[in-house]
Protein backbone atom coordinates (compact mmCIF):
# COMPACT_ATOMS: atom_id res chain seq x y z
CA UNK A 1 0.00 0.00 0.00
CA UNK A 2 1.39 3.56 -0.84
CA UNK A 3 -0.71 5.54 0.93
CA UNK A 4 0.29 5.77 4.74
CA UNK A 5 -1.25 2.85 6.85
CA UNK A 6 -4.02 3.70 9.39
CA UNK A 7 -4.01 0.25 11.41
CA UNK A 8 -1.33 -0.95 13.30
CA UNK A 9 -1.19 -4.78 14.48
CA UNK A 10 0.51 -5.81 17.64
CA UNK A 11 1.05 -9.06 19.12
CA UNK A 12 0.52 -9.27 23.18
CA UNK A 13 0.03 -11.95 25.60
CA UNK A 14 -3.76 -11.98 25.69
CA UNK A 15 -3.44 -12.23 21.62
CA UNK A 16 -3.64 -9.38 19.12
CA UNK A 17 -4.60 -5.80 19.06
CA UNK A 18 -5.58 -3.92 16.31
CA UNK A 19 -4.83 0.22 16.99
CA UNK A 20 -7.17 1.96 14.25
CA UNK A 21 -5.95 5.51 13.44
CA UNK A 22 -9.01 7.94 14.25
CA UNK A 23 -8.03 10.93 12.05
CA UNK A 24 -8.67 9.35 8.96
CA UNK A 25 -12.33 8.42 7.19
CA UNK A 26 -14.09 5.33 8.57
CA UNK A 27 -14.75 3.84 5.48
CA UNK A 28 -10.87 3.92 4.57
CA UNK A 29 -10.26 1.93 8.24
CA UNK A 30 -12.72 -0.66 6.86
CA UNK A 31 -10.72 -0.90 3.57
CA UNK A 32 -7.43 -1.46 4.86
CA UNK A 33 -8.76 -3.50 7.50
CA UNK A 34 -10.23 -5.78 5.06
CA UNK A 35 -6.83 -5.70 2.42
CA UNK A 36 -4.69 -6.54 5.68
CA UNK A 37 -7.22 -9.07 6.63
CA UNK A 38 -6.94 -10.74 3.27
CA UNK A 39 -3.57 -9.91 1.45
CA UNK A 40 -0.91 -9.06 3.21
CA UNK A 41 -1.38 -10.44 6.80
CA UNK A 42 -2.83 -13.70 5.85
CA UNK A 43 -0.02 -15.75 7.06
CA UNK A 44 -0.18 -14.32 10.55
CA UNK A 45 -3.73 -14.58 11.30
CA UNK A 46 -4.55 -18.03 10.12
CA UNK A 47 -3.78 -20.80 12.73
CA UNK A 48 -5.63 -21.18 16.14
CA UNK A 49 -8.01 -19.10 17.57
CA UNK A 50 -6.91 -15.51 18.73
CA UNK A 51 -8.28 -12.85 20.92
CA UNK A 52 -8.52 -9.49 19.61
CA UNK A 53 -8.94 -6.27 20.80
CA UNK A 54 -9.80 -3.12 18.65
CA UNK A 55 -8.74 0.26 19.98
CA UNK A 56 -10.11 3.11 18.12
CA UNK A 57 -8.11 6.11 19.65
CA UNK A 58 -10.55 9.21 20.30
CA UNK A 59 -12.58 8.23 17.48
CA UNK A 60 -16.48 7.80 18.32
CA UNK A 61 -18.61 5.15 16.51
CA UNK A 62 -22.24 4.19 16.08
CA UNK A 63 -23.04 0.49 16.99
CA UNK A 64 -23.98 0.10 13.60
CA UNK A 65 -19.97 0.80 12.49
CA UNK A 66 -18.94 -1.40 15.64
CA UNK A 67 -21.02 -4.16 13.85
CA UNK A 68 -19.04 -3.69 10.69
CA UNK A 69 -15.71 -4.15 12.09
CA UNK A 70 -16.71 -6.98 13.85
CA UNK A 71 -18.44 -8.80 10.66
CA UNK A 72 -15.21 -8.09 9.23
CA UNK A 73 -12.77 -8.89 11.62
CA UNK A 74 -14.90 -12.28 11.60
CA UNK A 75 -14.61 -13.18 8.64
CA UNK A 76 -10.96 -14.23 9.74
CA UNK A 77 -12.00 -17.75 10.88
CA UNK A 78 -9.60 -17.79 13.87
CA UNK A 79 -10.31 -14.20 14.87
CA UNK A 80 -12.18 -13.66 17.58
CA UNK A 81 -13.51 -10.31 18.96
CA UNK A 82 -12.58 -9.52 22.19
CA UNK A 83 -13.79 -5.55 22.62
CA UNK A 84 -14.05 -2.76 20.42
CA UNK A 85 -13.07 0.53 22.47
CA UNK A 86 -12.73 3.92 22.24
CA UNK A 87 -10.91 6.83 24.72
CA UNK A 88 -13.25 9.11 25.90
CA UNK A 89 -12.79 12.52 23.63
CA UNK A 90 -10.11 14.77 25.27
CA UNK A 91 -11.71 16.49 27.56
CA UNK A 92 -13.18 19.73 26.12
CA UNK A 93 -11.51 21.92 28.92
CA UNK A 94 -8.13 21.12 28.41
CA UNK A 95 -8.82 21.71 24.51
CA UNK A 96 -10.48 25.08 25.22
CA UNK A 97 -7.41 25.90 27.29
CA UNK A 98 -5.59 25.46 24.19
CA UNK A 99 -7.36 27.89 22.01
CA UNK A 100 -7.93 30.67 24.43
CA UNK A 101 -7.01 33.91 22.96
CA UNK A 102 -5.69 36.64 24.84
CA UNK A 103 -6.91 40.25 24.32
CA UNK A 104 -5.73 42.84 25.74
CA UNK A 105 -7.48 46.64 25.32
CA UNK A 106 -10.75 48.52 25.61
CA UNK A 107 -13.40 47.34 23.75
CA UNK A 108 -15.02 50.54 23.25
CA UNK A 109 -18.95 51.92 22.21
CA UNK A 110 -19.52 50.58 18.46
CA UNK A 111 -16.66 48.32 18.57
CA UNK A 112 -17.46 44.50 17.82
CA UNK A 113 -14.67 41.54 18.36
CA UNK A 114 -15.72 38.57 17.05
CA UNK A 115 -13.75 35.35 18.02
CA UNK A 116 -13.72 31.91 17.50
CA UNK A 117 -13.15 29.72 20.63
CA UNK A 118 -12.43 31.19 23.95
CA UNK A 119 -11.49 34.47 24.56
CA UNK A 120 -9.79 36.51 27.67
CA UNK A 121 -9.87 39.91 27.43
CA UNK A 122 -7.83 42.05 29.27
CA UNK A 123 -9.40 45.77 29.57
CA UNK A 124 -13.17 46.92 29.55
CA UNK A 125 -16.06 45.83 27.70
CA UNK A 126 -17.53 49.55 27.71
CA UNK A 127 -21.55 49.98 26.91
CA UNK A 128 -22.13 49.95 23.50
CA UNK A 129 -19.38 47.24 22.29
CA UNK A 130 -19.95 43.92 21.35
CA UNK A 131 -17.79 40.67 22.18
CA UNK A 132 -19.12 37.84 20.28
CA UNK A 133 -17.38 34.15 20.90
CA UNK A 134 -18.38 30.65 19.76
CA UNK A 135 -16.55 29.71 23.23
CA UNK A 136 -16.43 31.38 26.53
CA UNK A 137 -15.95 34.61 27.56
CA UNK A 138 -13.88 35.76 30.43
CA UNK A 139 -13.02 39.75 31.21
CA UNK A 140 -10.35 40.70 33.59
CA UNK A 141 -11.68 43.87 33.45
CA UNK A 142 -15.31 45.72 34.09
CA UNK A 143 -18.43 43.73 31.74
CA UNK A 144 -20.67 46.82 30.97
CA UNK A 145 -21.73 46.13 26.98
CA UNK A 146 -23.35 42.87 25.37
CA UNK A 147 -21.50 40.27 25.51
CA UNK A 148 -22.71 37.32 23.44
CA UNK A 149 -20.99 33.62 24.47
CA UNK A 150 -21.24 30.54 22.31
CA UNK A 151 -22.76 32.47 19.61
CA UNK A 152 -22.65 29.50 17.62
CA UNK A 153 -25.04 27.37 19.76
CA UNK A 154 -22.74 26.48 22.60
CA UNK A 155 -25.10 26.10 25.42
CA UNK A 156 -21.96 25.27 27.26
CA UNK A 157 -20.30 28.22 27.20
CA UNK A 158 -20.25 31.18 30.29
CA UNK A 159 -19.33 34.36 30.34
CA UNK A 160 -16.87 35.86 33.42
CA UNK A 161 -15.97 38.98 34.60
CA UNK A 162 -14.04 40.75 37.58
CA UNK A 163 -17.23 43.21 37.11
CA UNK A 164 -20.57 42.35 35.26
CA UNK A 165 -22.37 44.82 34.73
CA UNK A 166 -23.39 44.14 30.94
CA UNK A 167 -26.18 45.70 28.91
CA UNK A 168 -27.18 42.75 27.49
CA UNK A 169 -25.47 39.49 27.96
CA UNK A 170 -26.47 36.47 25.58
CA UNK A 171 -25.67 32.66 25.70
CA UNK A 172 -26.22 30.62 22.44
CA UNK A 173 -29.86 31.88 21.59
CA UNK A 174 -30.25 32.93 25.31
CA UNK A 175 -30.67 36.85 26.13
CA UNK A 176 -30.96 38.16 29.09
CA UNK A 177 -30.85 41.54 30.30
CA UNK A 178 -29.95 43.02 33.79
CA UNK A 179 -31.28 44.90 35.88
CA UNK A 180 -34.57 44.24 34.79
CA UNK A 181 -34.14 40.22 35.09
CA UNK A 182 -31.27 40.31 37.52
CA UNK A 183 -29.32 42.17 39.40
CA UNK A 184 -26.42 41.06 42.23
CA UNK A 185 -25.35 43.21 44.71
CA UNK A 186 -21.70 44.47 43.98
CA UNK A 187 -21.28 42.62 40.58
CA UNK A 188 -17.66 41.70 41.34
CA UNK A 189 -16.07 38.15 40.15
CA UNK A 190 -19.37 36.41 38.70
CA UNK A 191 -19.99 34.64 35.56
CA UNK A 192 -23.41 33.98 33.52
CA UNK A 193 -23.99 30.48 32.57
CA UNK A 194 -27.04 28.06 31.25
CA UNK A 195 -29.06 26.37 33.47
CA UNK A 196 -32.47 24.56 31.63
CA UNK A 197 -32.41 27.28 29.04
CA UNK A 198 -32.38 30.16 31.45
CA UNK A 199 -29.47 32.43 32.24
CA UNK A 200 -27.78 31.75 35.77
CA UNK A 201 -25.34 34.20 37.61
CA UNK A 202 -23.19 33.13 40.29
CA UNK A 203 -19.82 34.03 41.74
CA UNK A 204 -16.68 32.54 40.27
CA UNK A 205 -15.95 30.26 43.06
CA UNK A 206 -19.04 28.46 42.05
CA UNK A 207 -17.81 27.79 38.17
CA UNK A 208 -16.17 24.33 39.37
CA UNK A 209 -19.48 22.92 40.51
CA UNK A 210 -20.70 23.55 37.25
CA UNK A 211 -18.27 22.87 35.02
CA UNK A 212 -16.63 20.23 37.17
CA UNK A 213 -13.10 21.02 35.76
CA UNK A 214 -10.49 18.23 35.78
CA UNK A 215 -8.49 18.46 38.99
CA UNK A 216 -5.59 20.55 37.79
CA UNK A 217 -3.74 20.97 40.84
CA UNK A 218 -3.69 17.18 42.01
CA UNK A 219 -0.02 16.81 41.67
CA UNK B 1 5.74 74.03 14.35
CA UNK B 2 2.61 74.64 16.75
CA UNK B 3 -0.11 72.00 17.59
CA UNK B 4 -3.42 71.19 16.30
CA UNK B 5 -5.79 70.12 18.60
CA UNK B 6 -9.40 68.84 17.69
CA UNK B 7 -12.33 69.65 20.30
CA UNK B 8 -14.97 66.78 19.81
CA UNK B 9 -17.66 65.09 21.50
CA UNK B 10 -19.69 62.26 18.92
CA UNK B 11 -23.03 64.12 20.79
CA UNK B 12 -24.16 67.96 20.06
CA UNK B 13 -24.77 69.93 22.57
CA UNK B 14 -22.21 68.70 25.34
CA UNK B 15 -20.11 72.12 24.64
CA UNK B 16 -17.85 71.61 21.66
CA UNK B 17 -17.69 74.97 20.59
CA UNK B 18 -18.01 76.63 23.99
CA UNK B 19 -15.20 74.67 24.98
CA UNK B 20 -13.22 75.20 22.03
CA UNK B 21 -13.63 79.46 22.07
CA UNK B 22 -12.69 79.33 25.93
CA UNK B 23 -9.71 77.31 25.63
CA UNK B 24 -8.66 79.21 23.02
CA UNK B 25 -8.91 82.38 24.81
CA UNK B 26 -7.57 81.12 27.58
CA UNK B 27 -4.37 80.21 25.75
CA UNK B 28 -4.00 83.52 24.27
CA UNK B 29 -4.36 84.76 27.70
CA UNK B 30 -1.45 82.89 28.66
CA UNK B 31 -0.01 84.91 25.65
CA UNK B 32 0.14 82.24 23.50
CA UNK B 33 -0.60 82.69 19.25
CA UNK B 34 -3.68 80.17 18.86
CA UNK B 35 -5.87 80.14 16.28
CA UNK B 36 -9.06 78.47 16.20
CA UNK B 37 -11.11 76.76 13.02
CA UNK B 38 -14.46 75.92 12.60
CA UNK B 39 -15.40 73.06 10.77
CA UNK B 40 -18.80 72.72 11.78
CA UNK B 41 -19.81 73.51 7.71
CA UNK B 42 -23.29 74.56 7.38
CA UNK B 43 -23.75 75.20 11.10
CA UNK B 44 -21.56 77.52 12.23
CA UNK B 45 -21.56 78.67 15.77
CA UNK B 46 -17.99 79.64 16.67
CA UNK B 47 -17.79 83.28 15.65
CA UNK B 48 -21.44 83.48 17.57
CA UNK B 49 -19.40 82.61 20.68
CA UNK B 50 -16.55 84.43 20.04
CA UNK B 51 -18.95 87.72 18.67
CA UNK B 52 -16.48 87.96 15.85
CA UNK B 53 -19.82 86.86 13.03
CA UNK B 54 -19.72 90.56 11.82
CA UNK B 55 -16.41 90.58 11.22
CA UNK B 56 -16.04 87.27 8.85
CA UNK B 57 -15.02 87.82 5.20
CA UNK B 58 -13.92 84.90 3.79
CA UNK B 59 -14.53 81.14 5.57
CA UNK B 60 -13.06 77.92 5.25
CA UNK B 61 -14.81 76.79 1.92
CA UNK B 62 -13.29 79.72 0.22
CA UNK B 63 -10.04 79.05 1.26
CA UNK B 64 -10.89 75.33 -0.03
CA UNK B 65 -12.29 76.48 -3.22
CA UNK B 66 -9.61 79.09 -3.78
CA UNK B 67 -11.25 81.87 -3.51
CA UNK B 68 -9.09 83.44 -1.43
CA UNK B 69 -5.79 82.96 0.53
CA UNK B 70 -5.95 81.02 4.03
CA UNK B 71 -4.29 84.40 6.07
CA UNK B 72 -7.45 86.46 3.86
CA UNK B 73 -9.98 84.41 5.86
CA UNK B 74 -8.82 84.02 9.40
CA UNK B 75 -10.44 87.21 11.42
CA UNK B 76 -8.92 88.24 14.17
CA UNK B 77 -10.30 88.60 18.13
CA UNK B 78 -10.96 91.76 19.03
CA UNK B 79 -9.72 91.03 22.50
CA UNK B 80 -6.16 89.76 21.71
CA UNK B 81 -3.67 90.49 18.97
CA UNK B 82 -2.39 86.70 18.84
CA UNK B 83 -5.99 85.21 18.81
CA UNK B 84 -7.17 84.23 15.21
CA UNK B 85 -10.32 81.92 13.84
CA UNK B 86 -11.40 80.58 10.67
CA UNK B 87 -14.52 80.50 10.60
CA UNK B 88 -16.91 77.76 8.76
CA UNK B 89 -19.50 78.73 5.95
CA UNK B 90 -23.08 78.39 6.79
CA UNK B 91 -24.55 78.24 3.47
CA UNK B 92 -22.22 74.95 2.08
CA UNK B 93 -22.32 71.40 4.09
CA UNK B 94 -19.70 69.36 5.22
CA UNK B 95 -19.30 67.26 2.19
CA UNK B 96 -18.09 70.09 0.41
CA UNK B 97 -14.25 69.94 1.42
CA UNK B 98 -12.43 67.32 2.38
CA UNK B 99 -10.24 65.83 4.91
CA UNK B 100 -7.04 66.77 2.93
CA UNK B 101 -8.00 69.71 2.35
CA UNK B 102 -8.75 70.19 6.13
CA UNK B 103 -5.31 68.76 6.82
CA UNK B 104 -3.82 71.07 4.37
CA UNK B 105 -4.62 74.41 5.79
CA UNK B 106 -4.56 72.72 9.59
CA UNK B 107 -0.71 72.68 8.62
CA UNK B 108 -0.37 75.40 7.38
CA UNK B 109 -1.95 77.46 10.10
CA UNK B 110 0.47 75.33 13.01
CA UNK B 111 3.46 76.95 10.95
CA UNK B 112 2.16 80.21 11.97
CA UNK B 113 0.57 79.33 15.48
CA UNK B 114 1.53 78.06 18.64
CA UNK B 115 -2.31 76.14 19.00
CA UNK B 116 -4.75 75.36 16.57
CA UNK B 117 -7.59 74.54 17.89
CA UNK B 118 -9.86 72.49 15.98
CA UNK B 119 -13.94 72.75 16.37
CA UNK B 120 -15.44 69.56 15.31
CA UNK B 121 -19.11 69.09 14.53
CA UNK B 122 -21.04 66.64 15.72
CA UNK B 123 -21.44 63.03 14.79
CA UNK B 124 -18.96 60.64 13.33
CA UNK B 125 -18.89 60.99 10.02
CA UNK B 126 -17.43 63.26 7.10
CA UNK B 127 -17.55 66.35 9.39
CA UNK B 128 -16.03 64.74 11.75
CA UNK B 129 -13.23 63.01 9.90
CA UNK B 130 -12.48 66.27 7.97
CA UNK B 131 -11.82 67.87 11.94
CA UNK B 132 -9.66 64.90 13.07
CA UNK B 133 -7.80 64.92 9.72
CA UNK B 134 -4.86 67.59 10.85
CA UNK B 135 -4.99 67.21 14.44
CA UNK B 136 -2.34 66.14 16.15
CA UNK B 137 -4.29 65.27 19.52
CA UNK B 138 -7.88 65.40 20.71
CA UNK B 139 -9.89 66.71 23.71
CA UNK B 140 -13.07 64.85 24.19
CA UNK B 141 -15.94 66.82 25.82
CA UNK B 142 -18.87 64.79 27.80
CA UNK B 143 -21.59 65.97 30.35
CA UNK B 144 -22.31 63.78 32.93
CA UNK B 145 -24.48 61.83 31.24
CA UNK B 146 -24.90 58.32 29.85
CA UNK B 147 -25.92 59.28 26.45
CA UNK B 148 -22.82 61.89 26.16
CA UNK B 149 -20.16 59.21 27.85
CA UNK B 150 -21.76 57.04 25.40
CA UNK B 151 -20.81 59.05 22.53
CA UNK B 152 -17.43 60.37 24.02
CA UNK B 153 -16.72 56.30 24.17
CA UNK B 154 -17.35 55.54 20.81
CA UNK B 155 -15.37 58.60 19.60
CA UNK B 156 -12.42 57.76 21.37
CA UNK B 157 -12.31 54.42 20.04
CA UNK B 158 -12.05 56.37 16.37
CA UNK B 159 -9.95 58.62 17.35
CA UNK B 160 -7.38 55.32 18.63
CA UNK B 161 -8.30 54.05 15.46
CA UNK B 162 -6.38 56.86 14.19
CA UNK B 163 -3.78 56.64 16.76
CA UNK B 164 -4.55 60.34 17.86
CA UNK B 165 -4.00 60.70 21.68
CA UNK B 166 -7.10 61.98 23.43
CA UNK B 167 -7.55 63.81 27.49
CA UNK B 168 -10.67 64.19 28.55
CA UNK B 169 -12.75 67.23 29.82
CA UNK B 170 -16.44 66.83 31.40
CA UNK B 171 -18.28 69.90 31.43
CA UNK B 172 -21.64 70.70 33.57
CA UNK B 173 -20.64 69.18 36.63
CA UNK B 174 -23.64 69.83 38.86
CA UNK B 175 -21.78 69.45 42.67
CA UNK B 176 -25.50 68.80 44.14
CA UNK B 177 -26.46 66.11 41.69
CA UNK B 178 -23.60 64.49 41.93
CA UNK B 179 -23.65 64.74 45.60
CA UNK B 180 -26.91 63.05 45.75
CA UNK B 181 -26.01 60.31 43.17
CA UNK B 182 -28.42 61.93 40.45
CA UNK B 183 -25.37 62.64 38.21
CA UNK B 184 -22.78 60.21 37.22
CA UNK B 185 -19.77 61.10 39.20
CA UNK B 186 -16.12 61.79 37.95
CA UNK B 187 -14.80 59.11 38.77
CA UNK B 188 -17.57 56.73 37.46
CA UNK B 189 -16.81 58.70 34.15
CA UNK B 190 -13.09 58.09 33.85
CA UNK B 191 -13.37 54.60 34.71
CA UNK B 192 -15.69 53.75 31.78
CA UNK B 193 -13.53 56.23 29.40
CA UNK B 194 -10.09 55.37 30.40
CA UNK B 195 -8.49 58.18 29.36
CA UNK B 196 -6.47 61.10 31.03
CA UNK B 197 -8.58 63.35 32.24
CA UNK B 198 -7.96 66.98 31.43
CA UNK B 199 -10.11 68.64 33.24
CA UNK B 200 -13.76 69.33 34.76
CA UNK B 201 -15.83 72.41 34.55
CA UNK B 202 -18.90 72.99 36.54
CA UNK B 203 -22.55 74.13 35.54
CA UNK B 204 -22.30 77.47 35.37
CA UNK B 205 -25.29 80.34 34.41
CA UNK B 206 -23.14 82.49 33.30
CA UNK B 207 -21.54 80.20 31.00
CA UNK B 208 -24.96 80.72 28.49
CA UNK B 209 -24.60 84.55 29.58
CA UNK B 210 -21.47 84.86 27.59
CA UNK B 211 -21.91 82.89 25.17
CA UNK B 212 -24.92 84.86 23.90
CA UNK B 213 -22.76 88.25 24.15
CA UNK B 214 -20.57 86.77 22.27
CA UNK B 215 -17.93 87.11 24.91
CA UNK B 216 -15.49 83.72 25.84
CA UNK B 217 -16.51 82.88 29.37
CA UNK B 218 -13.15 83.01 30.36
CA UNK B 219 -12.95 86.55 30.54
CA UNK B 220 -15.12 86.75 33.44
CA UNK B 221 -12.98 85.67 36.73
CA UNK B 222 -15.70 85.71 39.10
CA UNK B 223 -17.24 82.46 37.07
CA UNK B 224 -16.33 79.05 38.66
CA UNK B 225 -16.17 78.00 34.56
CA UNK B 226 -13.86 80.72 33.61
CA UNK B 227 -11.35 79.19 36.54
CA UNK B 228 -12.05 75.83 35.34
CA UNK B 229 -11.03 76.59 31.32
CA UNK B 230 -7.55 78.67 32.68
CA UNK B 231 -7.03 75.44 34.42
CA UNK B 232 -7.40 73.45 31.25
CA UNK B 233 -5.52 75.85 29.16
CA UNK B 234 -2.52 75.76 32.06
CA UNK B 235 -2.49 72.38 31.99
CA UNK B 236 -1.93 72.10 28.47
CA UNK B 237 1.02 73.81 28.78
CA UNK B 238 2.04 71.53 31.04
CA UNK B 239 1.76 72.82 34.39
CA UNK B 240 0.19 70.78 37.03
CA UNK B 241 -2.75 72.43 38.25
CA UNK B 242 -5.03 70.44 40.65
CA UNK B 243 -8.49 69.60 39.30
CA UNK B 244 -10.80 71.90 41.56
CA UNK B 245 -12.90 70.09 43.87
CA UNK B 246 -16.73 70.51 43.20
CA UNK B 247 -17.80 70.41 47.00
CA UNK B 248 -15.80 72.80 48.68
CA UNK B 249 -15.69 75.54 46.39
CA UNK B 250 -19.79 75.27 46.36
CA UNK B 251 -19.74 75.60 49.87
CA UNK B 252 -17.74 78.60 49.34
CA UNK B 253 -19.89 80.15 46.92
CA UNK B 254 -22.71 79.44 49.27
CA UNK B 255 -21.14 81.45 51.97
CA UNK B 256 -19.95 84.40 49.41
CA UNK B 257 -23.85 84.09 48.36
CA UNK B 258 -25.31 84.21 51.40
CA UNK B 259 -22.69 87.00 52.78
CA UNK B 260 -24.34 89.10 49.68
CA UNK B 261 -27.74 88.40 50.79
CA UNK B 262 -28.84 86.22 47.50
CA UNK B 263 -28.40 82.71 48.26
Amino acid sequence: MTEKQHITIKGVKEGLIFLLDDHCEFSSLLDELQFKLEKSHQQLLSGPIVHVQVKLGTRQVSEDEKEQLRSLIRQQGNLLVQSIESEPPIVSQLEDGNNLKVLTGIVRSGQTLEHDGNLLLMGDLNPGGTLLCTGDIYVLGALRGLAHAGYKGNEEAIIAASLLKPTQLRISGVISRPPDEWMTGDAAMEFAYLSEGAMKIDKMTQLQRLRKLPVLFRA
Amino acid sequence: MGEAIVVTSGKGGVGKTTTSANIGTALALLGKKVCMVDTDIGLRNLDVVMGLENRIIYDLIDVAEGRCRLNQALVKDKRFDELYMLPAAQTKDKSDVSPEQVKEMVLELKKEFDYVIIDCPAGIEQGFRNAVAGADRAIVVTTPENAAVRDADRVIGLLEQTQIPARLVINRIRANMVRSGEMLDIDEICQVLAIDLLGIVPDDEKVIRSANAGEPTVMDPSSRAAIAYRNIARRMLGDMVPLMPLEEKSGVMKRFRKFLGIG
